[in-house]
């Protein structure tokens, strides 16, 4: 049941970042390009999510459990340290250049196209030469929200 | 490249990434976040955890092809960078989303739903970063 449940999630996600737009680098370089070829699309794909996940956390985050877990997973951590900034601005960065972030590449990669391939490879590569040097420099598991 | 300015279906598109959002908090009690699903599909806690992950994956990646098969077309990509930056900017992002514990999904969406200041000053901080990352690539180096 979690797994059919999952797969079904996955799918509204993948509709969804589909029809916003999130999918498309040249949409999404081009929303942060205000000196530019703007296109505003992308404050409407944040608006509707946001609204959305505000309204219906105030409703699920009343019950005591999730339906088919025994607790609601949610990051306990409340610190804006060194770490949280400085990944951000790199992950900025990245953004910037390739137009992809994780959440509109992963459902891309059901178009089947190359370059959606080649992001998800070296994003993959990313997140493990990060995980390598955290290990490195502080030998204690790392934390992911 | 022009792109053309798609209110509605940017809107109806945010709505429902907002709403699988809500569904996965409802049913498994986890937050939505790309970066996180992704990264403990590489090393889950369980064989119990890797199999949801992997089955959101599989539901994702099935999007685009329901996508198809409603408007009769996969969603555009249009991809105007090179290859070489394309996977550069790529592993970059898998760096900065390890540092920063999530993306636009998890930070964006799901903690500023939660009005976490983390995820307010980690979205703000990788909006800002992006937009001048832009323009230095379009307007400063490419100008």
């Amino acid at each position: 049941m979690r797994i059919i449940i999952a797969y079904l999630v996955g799918i509204v996600f993948g509709v969804g970042i589909s029809l916003s737009g999130m999918a498309n680098p040249a949409k999404v370089i081009n929303f942060f390009d205000f000196a530019g070829t703007w296109d505003p699309s992308l404050i409407f794909v944040m608006g509707g999510a946001l609204v959305t996940t505000f309204i219906g956390y105030r409703f699920v985050l009343k019950r005591p459990m999730p339906v088919f877990d025994r607790k609601f997973l949610l990051p306990g951590s409340n610190a804006i340290d060194g770490k949280l900034l400085t990944g951000s601005a790199i992950f900025g960065v990245g953004w910037g250049i390739a137009g992809f972030c994780p959440g509109g590449a992963l459902p891309a990669l059901g178009t089947g196209r190359i370059e959606v391939i080649l992001f998800t490879a070296a994003l993959v590569a990313g997140i493990f030469a990060a995980r390598a040097l955290m290990h490195f420099r502080r030998p204690t598991a790392p934390t992911q929200a | 490249m022009e792109t053309e300015f798609t209110p509605i279906a940017s809107t109806v598109g945010g709505v429902l990434i907002g709403t699988a959002s809500v569904l996965l908090m409802l049913t498994l009690g986890r937050i939505m976040g790309a970066t996180g699903i992704l990264a403990g599909f590489f090393s889950p806690a369980s064989r119990d955890d890797w199999l949801w992950r992997a089955a959101i994956l599989a539901g994702m990646i099935t999007g685009p092809v329901v996508y198809l098969a409603l408007m009769g077309e996969m969603p555009a990509v249009q991809v105007p960078i090179s290859t070489p930056m394309l996977l550069i900017g790529g592993f970059i992002v898998g760096v900065g989303v390890t540092y920063g514990s999530g993306c636009t999904s998890g930070h964006g969406v799901c903690g500023m739903a939660r009005l976490s200041p983390r995820s307010i000053a980690a979205t703000a901080t990788f909006m800002v970063f992006t937009a001048v990352t832009v323009f230095v690539i379009r307007h400063v180096i490419g100008g």
